[in-house]
């Protein structure tokens, strides 16, 4: 089994480790657009001291590990600016819309059967799936 | 306490974020890509989420949060044209850049100007989709 693979696996199990914290602790599902969004558009003031703190230890922990483990941690992100852009409104606008990402709908939904944690994972792939195959291998833009 | 725990869990998906390599795009679109060279790797992190969440979401039976309060109410099973119509669009621009909202916070400190520019783009597309959503239910409602 490659390393990636069992990276992942760890990596995601402390994600799930994260979202159990989160929900029997705090009684709250663990959505990083809902977190995020609701500090955007004030809908989340009441909350706004634990979503800062739970964005500012996501923000944080990544930064120490990098410099601690010395890893490599290349986001690979493309230099196209216009691409960035486009892809960084579609993420903000969708995820609100949709009212979850990967986190909340894909993590913590699909984990209690949710069919629209289901159904939106399935749209969001096969969308995503989409966008690389036109991008990449017909337009080559990405 | 609700403040120890966000940042608890905050800490926690961050290092599970970079540990598990999601904060790089490429492997992100490798998974999307099927006629690429595919990436299984997402797979395995979705896989090794979910199973403590399956575990904590049955340990919520029967018992209030630590900080008092109760459990988000059960799943609602209406599948509407938000839902539908904002995962297409978050999923576009997963694909594009191979980023999502988690990624895109835990990566800020080493992913450059790139990430920077992403964070900002996302927020602004976070403000504006409360006016986005209201236009959308209108002609959804019309049509």
């Amino acid at each position: 089994m490659p390393i990636e693979w069992i990276h992942g696996l760890i990596g995601g199990a402390l994600i799930g480790l994260a979202g159990a914290v989160y929900l029997l602790g705090a009684g709250r599902i663990m959505g990083a657009s809902g977190i995020i969004g609701g500090l955007v558009d004030g809908s989340g003031r009441d909350t706004a001291r634990d979503r800062l703190g739970f964005l500012a230890a996501l923000l944080i922990v990544p930064a120490i590990l990098y410099v601690v483990t010395g890893r490599t941690a290349d986001t690979h992100v493309t230099s196209n600016f216009v691409v960035i852009i486009a892809a960084g409104l579609l993420v903000g606008v969708g995820t609100r819309i949709a009212n979850g990402c990967t986190s909340g709908h894909g993590v913590c939904g699909i984990s209690r059967f949710s069919l629209r944690g289901i159904v939106a994972t399935v749209f969001y792939i096969l969308a995503g799936g989409l966008t690389v195959v036109l991008f990449r291998h017909i337009l080559g833009v990405i | 306490m609700r403040f120890m725990l966000s940042v608890l869990s905050g800490g926690l998906f961050g290092a599970g974020l970079f540990v598990s390599g999601m904060t790089d795009t490429t492997k992100v679109q490798g998974w999307l890509d099927v006629f690429g060279a595919w990436d299984p790797t997402l797979a395995f992190v979705m896989g090794g989420a979910i199973i403590p969440m399956m575990i904590a979401w049955q340990l919520t039976r029967g018992r209030t949060p630590l900080v008092g309060g109760s459990f988000p109410a059960p799943p609602q099973h209406k599948i509407g044209h938000r839902l539908v119509l904002g995962s297409v669009l978050f999923g576009m621009g997963w694909g594009l850049a191979g980023l999502c909202p988690g990624p895109s916070v835990a990566s800020l400190s080493y992913g450059g100007a790139g990430g920077l520019v992403f964070m900002a783009a996302m927020l602004v597309g976070m403000g504006a989709a409360p006016t986005i959503g209201a236009r959308i239910d209108r002609i959804a409602e019309a049509s």
